[in-house]
């Protein structure tokens, strides 16, 4: 047995382990294979659950109802005067066109439920048309009207395999439904409301406007605070700051910081900014501060990766030329380390769209129908749009908190691609 | 080329800080119960959408919370309104006095039902409150009838009570930090603790015993906490027929097709028989008014006129199609009555 060992070559050990080598190397790229295919599986799972609860919020029911602005039922004589518009009952002239529809109602617990077939934000949308024309008034037209969430979850869901959900509609309001569907008075339309309209508590009025909007104040004053800054500490401990104990010690602590729970940075915000500085709660300025402070480690950290990745000679060499230290920071560091820090920024930021936790503590997650308009109008935020519907009994809820899903999703996947796209447009290498 | 902008960007920032730190505040602000968010939030939207005044702006921060940031002061950056899902607590009155609150409306709106429901795919459940005690209490008295307590030995309906079916005890509930979980272990496990006499003579003797007896829920797994989120808990219990939840009654009323009430004390849980207090496991909603805000604040009284209105918290009022249990005529009034006095809360 030792001889015939003896006899074999390098090349015959090499041979014959050969195959089991390969084997090896196989399996270890399908191992890297099984760790994508999983996360990909993950994401279509998410993506399909996702997509298909959500998109059918895009789509919106309508009721065409033929509508007489009469002026006894509004109690309305002068259609200019603004103040007794406000107060003209509008849902009366919807009431009035479904009776018409209906003749064969009658009695009071019927009559309601017809009436709740309608949105009772429809009125609104009435006044809103007469007060655009006023000569409207005592003449007739046929409008489309938001239809109510029970109607609206019916009717999409008539073509399903497993029956229509009827939800908390009784069989009479089901056969007036059909009756309307039969006389091609009910449309499927794109749901305009969902992108115009801040939050309601009646689904089919909700929109995610006013926590967009929320989400865009809470982010400017992040990305005016955090950058400047961000950059400027960066600069600050790349280019001047001599290395010692101290600097050590910032280090650890920045390092540290971008690793903390984002909840203890609401905690922090809530006992500065609304403890300390009185300020409102649920204010943008506010959340945008308390963004800014979870942030800024991550941006003080890529853009000194970038600032080191400029290369020394490009230094020495404005030196030569007789630049200060400021003219070489400016004129060369700076452009040249730009893409990263940009990148790490976008990132940043990205996250801090994402971000729920923080706002919770200072009062973002609330009930807000008006849509804000400045830094210090109450708002919430996209992420919280979507924990406070998701946290709705209304059953229309549901599909609305996965359309808002969407919406907050395109947003992350188009500032990552801004950041990747930066990145392979303006990064040079040396 | 950065220094512009730099300069610019710290001198918004100053100007955005001195802005909005102290600025008077045109919306009113609601906090509180997330039991009462529902019916407080519907209010305000109708609020903001039929006066001139802004819509209010109402956060969800449980009772104990919002009762808390009520009571830290007079003044546009305190709320003007906390809702609770419990009557405020006399601890709770101190604190705002001891920080110039002094004067406080209590409002009445209605009640709320609390469901133990199952999913419909699986058999509805009868059962008592005495139960629901033996299945979820901590501390349960010795099946062998002699008055003492032992750990909760019960892992199936059956063991409890003969006529359930024989399923393991699967309960999924909020967790401690909820008003719902107070709620229902005050009406519901205290409700069957009590029947046992020699613990409810314990109510006398040795209070802080009997509160540990009645209320400690057990750890030992069968009960499930499920988070806040009640949506969450109807899912679950969609995907397990055998298990129940506790959740609130407009989460019933929104999923009936999906989810049965069981019946308590032979009590099914319906909008009659808890607005008529025939239904054992349900509990009164509140909201608390700062007296010294009303005039301040533009729209305070409209507000409260608006939520005290026939329309809103009435028989048939708006509030009830979203599943609040409306108040009796005569208690109906005296709220009314109340508000518009503005009548100062005494314990």
């Amino acid at each position: 047995m030792t001889d015939k060992q003896t006899e074999m070559t390098t090349m015959d050990k090499v041979n014959q382990s050969l195959a089991r080598r390969y084997r090896a190397e196989r399996r270890f790229r399908a191992y890297g294979m099984a760790a994508i295919l999983f996360g990909l599986a993950c994401l279509v799972v998410l993506f399909t659950d996702i997509i298909g609860k959500g998109h059918s919020a895009f789509l919106q029911t309508y009721v065409a109802m033929e509508i007489t602005y009469d002026s006894d039922v509004l109690e309305l004589s002068d259609p200019s005067d603004s103040n007794a518009v406000a107060r003209a009952d509008f849902q009366g002239l919807v009431k009035q066109s479904l009776r018409d529809t209906f003749s064969d109602v009658s009695g009071r617990r019927d009559k309601r439920a017809l009436y709740a077939l309608i949105s009772n934000g429809a009125g609104f949308a009435l006044r809103d048309r007469l007060a655009n024309d006023p000569s409207l008034l005592n003449r007739s037209e046929t409008v489309w009207l938001l239809a109510d969430d029970d109607v609206d979850t019916y009717v999409k869901s008539r073509d399903d395999e497993g029956g229509a959900f009827t939800g908390r509609l009784n069989e009479k309001q089901i056969a007036w439904v059909e009756q309307l569907i039969a006389d091609n008075a009910v449309e499927k339309r794109f749901n305009t409301t969902l992108f115009t309209a801040g939050d309601s508590r009646e689904p089919e009025q909700a929109g995610i406007l006013g926590a967009m909007m929320g989400s865009l104040f809470t982010l400017l004053v992040t990305i005016a605070l955090s950058f400047p800054i961000g950059v400027a500490a960066a600069v600050y401990l790349e280019e001047y700051a001599p290395k010692n104990r101290f600097t050590d010690f910032i280090e650890v602590n920045i390092n540290n910081l971008a690793a903390v729970p984002s909840i203890i940075f609401g905690l922090l915000g809530l006992a500065i900014f609304i403890g300390f500085f009185e300020m409102h709660r649920s204010i943008p300025l506010v959340g945008g501060l308390v963004l800014t402070l979870m942030t800024l480690p991550t941006i003080i950290i890529s853009s000194r990766a970038a600032i080191k990745a400029v290369p020394p000679s490009i230094r020495d060499a404005a030196y030569g030329l007789g630049a200060s230290k400021m003219q070489v920071v400016m004129h060369h560091v700076l452009p040249l380390a730009m893409p990263g820090m940009l990148t790490g920024a976008i990132i940043g930021f990205a996250q801090a769209l994402g971000e729920t936790a923080p706002l919770l503590m200072i009062g973002m997650v609330a009930f807000i129908v008006d849509i804000p308009g400045g830094v210090s109008d109450p708002a919430t935020a996209l992420p919280v749009q979507i924990f406070l519907w998701s946290d709705s009994p209304e059953r229309a809820f549901v599909e609305r908190t996965s359309a808002a899903i969407m919406v907050l999703l395109a947003f992350l996947i188009s500032m990552n691609t801004l950041a990747i796209w930066l990145r392979k447009r303006l990064e040079r290498r040396w | 080329m950065k220094k512009p902008l730099l300069i610019s960007a710290i001198a918004l920032s100053g100007v955005l800080m001195s802005g909005a730190a102290q600025a008077a505040r045109d919306y009113i602000n609601i906090v509180g119960s997330s039991t009462v968010y529902p019916f407080s939030t519907v209010v305000a939207e109708r609020f903001g959408k039929s006066t001139q005044y802004k819509t209010p702006k109402v956060e969800s921060t449980g009772s104990g919370g919002g009762l808390k940031l009520f009571c830290q002061g007079v003044g546009v950056q305190h709320p003007d309104i906390a809702n609770a899902s419990r009557r405020i607590k006399a601890t709770e009155v101190a604190l705002c006095a001891e920080n110039g609150v002094e004067e406080i409306v209590e409002v009445l709106i209605g009640f709320d039902g609390i469901v133990i429901g199952n999913s419909v795919e699986g058999t509805r459940f009868n059962l008592s409150r005495r139960d629901l005690f033996l299945a979820l209490a901590k501390e349960v008295p010795n099946p062998d009838g002699s008055e003492t307590l032992v750990e909760n030995p019960y892992t199936t309906w059956k063991q409890v009570n003969a006529s359930l079916p024989d399923l393991e005890i699967e309960v999924l509930g909020p967790p401690p930090t909820s008003g719902t979980r107070d709620a229902f272990a005050e009406l519901a496990l205290e409700g069957g603790c009590k029947t046992y006499d020699w613990i409810k003579a314990l109510k006398k003797a040795d209070k802080k015993r009997y509160k540990g007896i009645c209320h400690t829920v057990r750890e030992d797994g069968p009960f499930i906490e499920a988070g806040e989120n009640d949506n969450l808990i109807v899912q679950k219990l969609n995907a397990n027929p055998d298990a129940l939840g506790i959740f609130g009654f407009s989460f019933l009323d929104q999923n009936a097709d999906q989810i049965q009430g069981s019946m308590i004390d032979g009590v099914e849980p319906t909008f009659d028989s808890i607005s008529d207090g025939g239904y054992p496991v349900s509990r009164p909603l509140y909201f608390y008014v700062k007296k010294a805000h009303v005039g301040v604040i533009p729209g305070m009284k409209e507000y409260l006129a608006e939520f005290t209105s026939n329309k809103a918290f009435g028989e048939e009022g708006y509030l009830t199609e979203k599943g609040m249990i409306p108040l009796g005529d005569e208690k109906r009034a005296e709220v009314k009555a109340n508000v518009q006095a503005l009548k100062k809360l005494v314990l």
